[in-house]
């Protein structure tokens, strides 16, 4: 059932070059149908799948000779990455409604990297897993230089040539790996209970981990983050933090860590010390940005931090936690940039702070204003929406391992409310917005200010998604949970890690 | 009656529906927005003094009434993490207050904000504080309390911020939540660190939860860094949450900027509720806080450990301060603000040298006199066009008569006359138990300064605003300084006016709430002390204080008169326009009105600190990372152009020659193979000459 997500997806975007050249309406609702029916059977997969154990979907041989095998397979951390990316695909589509520019192209890349997200979230074959990971690379750099703004050649060939770096030493991992247990597979559970010798796992680790983590955002190898997310088009900027940077994350702590445990026993302080740099330095760096989208970038970066230090607690509340926290960033997230990118500066065609201070935006679109606000509560991790929780779980895993670590994440909590609120008040709250209330400032043609129905419905699936989980996250901590006694996490366990 | 429990969520609920509503309307819709909001608080108003009422009835020998309801919210990983309500006195006690005093406040809104286009809006603001404040009487658990405080505090930002056009307005309510989230930082650490020690987060759960004797012991006996019980570091890290929802020194600078919201706001939130929730939350975790290996308090007195130790010390510093810098303020509201820090300090004094009944009842009593206070302050601005700076007021006295009366029973209650204003016994408690806590008497002597300040300043108030000969025109020294509260059209000339009965009436239902207070907790018959730890049966009516009651009482009554006749001697002779302190202490009186200067302090040292870090991050990865980046391509680039280098001249040079022989070979071929006939015999006939050769040989062998 979860196959067809990709498949799906594929498939659709094969079939926008069935369109004429011309039809952008037909490619927008090709690309929404495909996008809600990868949703549709990624939560009707994912109910049916209760329980959060881990189901083998398809098994299939595919490159015999190595013991490559066509493996698809899910636990709660798939499952809930899956609907993830159902929901960044879907909302992304509404915000892109207004692509002129090559309109079907732009939706085949989209798709295409949406089939390949779902892929890697569904792959428990190593090689199988890598070949979709690369698939969602290429996408993406067109995705950023075709559509893009800002510096889009420079932003895109920067990510590329970083995935790719990162590429080549999960590779490099990989092969490693196959070749020292001589077991003749790729597949991942097999592998996980292979104990390699400690000294190659000292030096795998941490290659595996950093090649996966570049993605994630881990400090210092996080300056394509903000870059590319400013240069990429709207859709492409929610997809990045909504969902691409949840691939390293989610490499990190279902390849590195499953195979190499005794590899992360030793180098877990290193990387938790960085995951929590990257929480403070990124909220401090988002404090002085002056391009609004720089401020969601770093952002990014902090909270992705707060994914990574939840993987090094290595108890079930830290990389419960984590797994959530990665859930709520993609949401969260992808509204942040949806607002800026869509809302703000496709109409104000700027998104220099400064700027935007004197346009009175507040007023001139009231619906972009109280998204923002909405989403920047919860993006300080406010009570009630799923950032809280997720937070929550990080920190009290963190406390039992790194308490002086916990503190100083704190620290970068309190800083997200400094930059969210600066960030807030400076793009919509400044200016004098008394005088000639309701007229639009000049700028801008009429009709071009109104905020259009699929941003409308679009920011408001993200946000209730936000609310229900941070209100209920029972709702996906009942798949997250059990998936860390599945056998995968028995290396974790037996080294009394877990 | 104890069935209330069950349903007790429905206080919290009811405003939040009525907010939930409210999102949905249209601006225009006011009134029925108005009267949602109205309604829903009544409605909350009436379950809580059903709530009420089940507490009155403790069963003989149990105590206090602790009725609890827990739930379970989600797994947290190997245990769910468990939610719950609570009934206890000190949360009913609390919810008849918040609901009684917010159902006024709500009501006088309709006249203050009637001018107000988005009225609408500001209800829903007001709905939405209430629930969150409601919902963080009702928890039995401390993260669902602190989700209520931050909660409270998203409220709070937005309607101080709710003018947001004012600059000084966005500027106050991002600094009121930016501060007081620096106290929630250690807050939330708090709760993280118990939950790890207790592996619960409940209050109280059938012996099971974080404030009953099991988990209380186990956090005594554990010490951590420098030998400090682990329960006293937990009790310290939940203090700071309470210091800067509180306004404690030295979170105490948010406070005063919010009176930039409306003043019902101001009313609600920064004087009667949300300020209080930092005494509250110390009321509620008092068994944490006075946990202690043996029992060094005596009975009845509350002990003396390390961690009430810092609340005594913060509330007295704190009442003192503030009262000082309440001396030199010139606007109203900002009087009335430092007077609300300086009172949560002498609620947090009562908390720390006589418990939570001390404390948490000058809460009550203040919050219905700076309630009431409040709202006269808001009657009188309404009244004078928007007019804040009290040496512009002036013989409102005739003007506003009822609104007079009434202020001056907030201000004679907050000053502490006495006998029959709750102010007086209320603040009279506190000093008593500090009097008599035995670690040291200085807060007993700051807090009867602080007294003398109290009296003193709001004499000087009240002079000013009611009493002063009007002067209309008077340009003052402070008018640049509040040229941002000009925003409102101002009437042109028309004279101060009564304001309407909407709002008048809430004012007198609060006068005489206050008067009335003053008969639960006097000496005679101490009923909320019984209340409150459980022993309404053993009550009875008589003189049960000590002597040293009776000396407190008579140097608080001296303080008031000292502070009342030194003021009104000051500035009633003194000229108009001008201030008596002033013109006696410049120097002393510019550092007063310039708050201490502690906002520069803060901005020349952590603001500026946090400012160059933040810069030093962005330069960083501008130019460092960016560099190592840059380097790693320039480095690629650099073996790129080696790598064609080597190609061309090593590898690519032997492919060359290699090339050029295999051409040369290909020429020889093609050279053989030219079409001449005379070369192909002639080759043909080499041929078989080389066959016949290799037969022969071959043959011979």
């Amino acid at each position: 059932m979860l196959a067809w997500t990709l498949y799906i997806s594929f498939a659709a975007a094969a079939a926008m070059f069935l369109l004429k050249p011309d039809s952008r309406q037909g490619a927008r609702v090709l690309a929404l149908v495909a996008a809600l029916a990868g949703l549709a059977v990624g939560v009707v997969g994912a109910v049916q799948h209760s329980g959060g154990g881990l189901v083998t979907i398809q098994k299939l041989p595919w490159v015999p000779t190595i013991g490559a095998e066509y493996h698809l397979a899910a636990d709660g951390i798939s499952l809930t990455l899956v609907i993830l990316t159902g929901l960044a695909a879907v909302v992304g589509i509404l915000f892109s409604w207004n692509v002129e520019h090559r309109t079907r192209e732009f939706f085949a890349f989209y798709l295409a990297l949406i089939g390949g997200v779902y892929g890697v979230f569904l792959s428990f074959d190593l090689l199988l897993l890598f070949v979709f990971y690369e698939i969602a690379i290429i996408p993406k750099y067109f995705l950023i230089a075709i559509w893009g703004s800002t510096r889009r050649e420079y932003a895109a060939m920067k990510l590329a040539l970083y995935s790719f770096i990162g590429s080549a030493m999960v590779l490099a991992g990989l092969v490693a790996a196959y070749v020292v247990s001589g077991a003749q597979t790729f597949n991942l559970i097999e592998l996980a209970k292979y104990p390699f010798p400690v000294a190659f796992q000292n030096w795998v680790f941490p290659l595996v981990f950093v090649g996966f983590a570049i993605l994630a955002g881990l400090w210092p190898f996080h300056t394509w983050a903000p870059t590319g997310h400013s240069a990429a088009p709207t859709a492409a900027s929610m997809l990045l933090a909504g969902v691409v940077m949840k691939l390293g994350a989610y490499g990190c702590l279902r390849v590195a860590m499953t195979l190499f445990p005794e590899g992360l026993a030793t180098w877990r302080n290193v990387f938790g010390g960085l995951a929590v740099v990257g929480i403070v330095y990124g909220a401090l760096v988002a404090l002085t940005q002056r391009d609004f989208k720089f401020v969601i970038g770093y952002s990014s970066v902090s909270h992705m931090g707060f994914v990574l230090l939840g993987l090094m607690t290595l108890s079930t509340i830290g990389l419960s936690g984590a797994v959530l926290q990665m859930f709520s960033h993609g949401v969260i997230a992808g509204l942040l940039f949806g607002v800026v990118g869509r809302m703000v500066y496709d109409r104000e065609h700027t998104r220099d702070l400064d700027e935007l201070q004197g346009r009175r935006l507040g007023r001139a679109m009231p619906f972009a204003a109280v998204t923002f606000v909405i989403a920047g509560f919860a993006s300080m991790g406010l009570p009630g929406f799923s950032g809280f929780v997720a937070e929550l779980k990080v920190l009290i895993g963190a406390w039992q391992t790194f308490p002086k670590l916990a503190v100083i994440a704190g620290v970068g909590i309190v800083l997200g409310v400094a930059y969210t609120l600066r960030t807030v008040q400076k793009a919509f709250f400044s200016g004098d917005l008394e005088d000639v209330p309701g007229t639009p400032h000049g700028g801008h043609g009429a009709g071009e200010g109104t905020i259009t129905l699929p941003e409308k419905i679009g920011a408001a699936v993200l946000i209730a998604t936000t609310v229900v989980i941070g209100l209920y996250p029972k709702l996906l901590l009942d798949w997250i949970v059990p998936s860390f006694s599945t056998p995968l996490f028995d290396g974790l366990r037996k080294g009394g890690l877990l | 009656m104890k069935g209330i429990i069950n349903s007790l969520w429905l206080i919290p609920a009811l405003p939040l529906l009525a907010a939930g509503i409210i999102a949905l309307m249209k601006r225009p819709q006011r009134k029925p927005a108005a009267a949602l909001a109205i309604g829903s608080m009544a409605l909350a108003f009436l379950v809580s003094c059903v709530a009420f009422v089940a507490t009155l009835q403790p069963e003989a020998g149990k105590g206090a009434v602790q009725l609890t309801h827990n739930f379970a919210w989600f797994d947290l990983g190997g245990s769910a993490l468990r939610l719950g309500w609570l009934l206890d006195p000190l949360t009913a006690g609390m919810l008849v207050m918040v609901t009684f005093v917010g159902s006024l406040i709500f009501i006088f809104s309709v006249g203050y904000m009637d001018h107000d286009e988005n009225l609408t809006r500001f209800f829903g603001f007001l709905a939405l504080f209430a629930a969150a404040m409601l919902g963080l009487l009702i928890a039995n658990n401390l993260l669902f309390l602190f989700m209520c405080w931050e909660l409270v505090g998203v409220a709070s930002y937005l309607l101080i911020g709710f003018w947001f056009h004012k600059p000084s307005a966005a500027a106050a309510a991002k600094k009121a939540f930016i501060t007081t989230r620096i106290g929630d930082l250690g807050f939330f650490l708090g709760i993280v660190w118990l939950y790890h020690e207790t592996g619960t987060l409940l209050f109280y759960d059938n012996g099971a939860g974080c404030l009953e004797q099991g988990a209380l012991t186990k956090l005594v006996t554990q010490t951590t860094v420098g030998g400090m019980a682990v329960s006293t570091a937990i009790s310290l890290l939940l203090f700071c949450g309470a210091v800067g929802k509180s306004g404690q020194l030295p979170l105490h600078v948010w406070l005063p900027d919010a009176m930039e919201g409306p003043t019902p706001v101001s009313a609600l939130i920064h004087a009667a509720t949300m300020v209080a929730a930092g005494v509250f939350l110390v009321a509620r975790v008092f068994p944490l806080m006075g946990a202690a290996t043996a029992d060094l308090g005596l009975e009845g007195h509350s002990p003396h450990t390390t961690a009430l130790t810092v609340v005594t010390w913060v509330g007295a510093c704190t009442a003192v301060f503030a009262a000082l810098i309440a001396v030199a303020q010139n606007d109203i509201k900002r009087i009335l603000a430092f007077s609300t820090v300086s009172q949560l300090g002498y609620m947090m004094l009562g908390l720390g040298v006589g418990g939570p009944a001390v404390g948490m009842f000058h809460l009550l009593t203040h919050a219905f006199f700076k309630a009431l206070l409040f709202l006269g302050a808001g009657s009188v601005i309404h009244g004078s066009h928007h007019e804040q700076d009290i040496r512009r007021m002036g013989g409102l006295r005739k003007l506003m008569p009822i609104t007079f009366a009434a202020y001056a029973v907030g201000m004679m209650a907050l000053a502490g006359f006495p006998l029959v204003f709750s102010g007086f016994w209320s603040k009279d408690e506190v000093l008593h138990a500090a009097m008599i806590w035995s670690p040291s008497k200085l807060p007993f002597l700051l807090g009867l300064f602080g007294a003398v300040l109290t009296a003193f300043y709001m004499t000087r108030q009240m002079w000013f605003v009611f009493f002063a000969p009007r002067a209309e025109s008077a340009s003052s020294p402070g008018r640049a300084a509040h040229s941002a509260s000009h925003h409102e059209p101002q009437g042109a000339s028309s004279s101060p006016h009564e304001s309407p009965r909407v709002m008048t009436l809430p004012l007198v239902i609060l006068a005489v709430a206050t008067v009335l207070l003053s008969l639960f907790a006097t000496p005679v018959w101490p009923w909320f002390h019984a209340y409150l730890g459980g022993q309404l049966d053993h009550l009875q009516v008589g003189w049960s204080a000590d002597s040293a009651a009776g000396l407190t009482m008579l140097l608080s009554v001296l303080a008031v008169a000292l502070g009342v006749s030194a003021s009104w001697r000051l500035y009633s002779r003194g000229k108009a326009g001008t201030d008596a302190v002033e013109r006696l202490f410049p120097r002393l009186f510019r550092a007063l009105q310039g708050r201490l200067y502690v906002d520069e302090f803060y901005a020349a040292t952590v603001f500026r600190l946090n400012a160059a870090v933040a810069v030093l991050s962005d330069w960083a990865d501008r130019f460092v990372w960016s560099s190592v980046v840059e380097l790693a391509a320039w480095l690629a680039k650099g073996l790129a152009w080696l790598s064609r280098t080597l190609d061309e001249s090593g590898i690519n040079s032997g492919f060359d020659a290699g090339c050029v022989e295999t051409r040369g070979a290909g020429g020889f071929a093609s050279r053989l193979q030219n079409g001449q006939t005379q070369r192909y015999l002639r080759i043909l006939g080499a041929g078989v000459v080389v066959l016949v050769v290799a037969i022969v040989w071959m043959g011979n062998n």
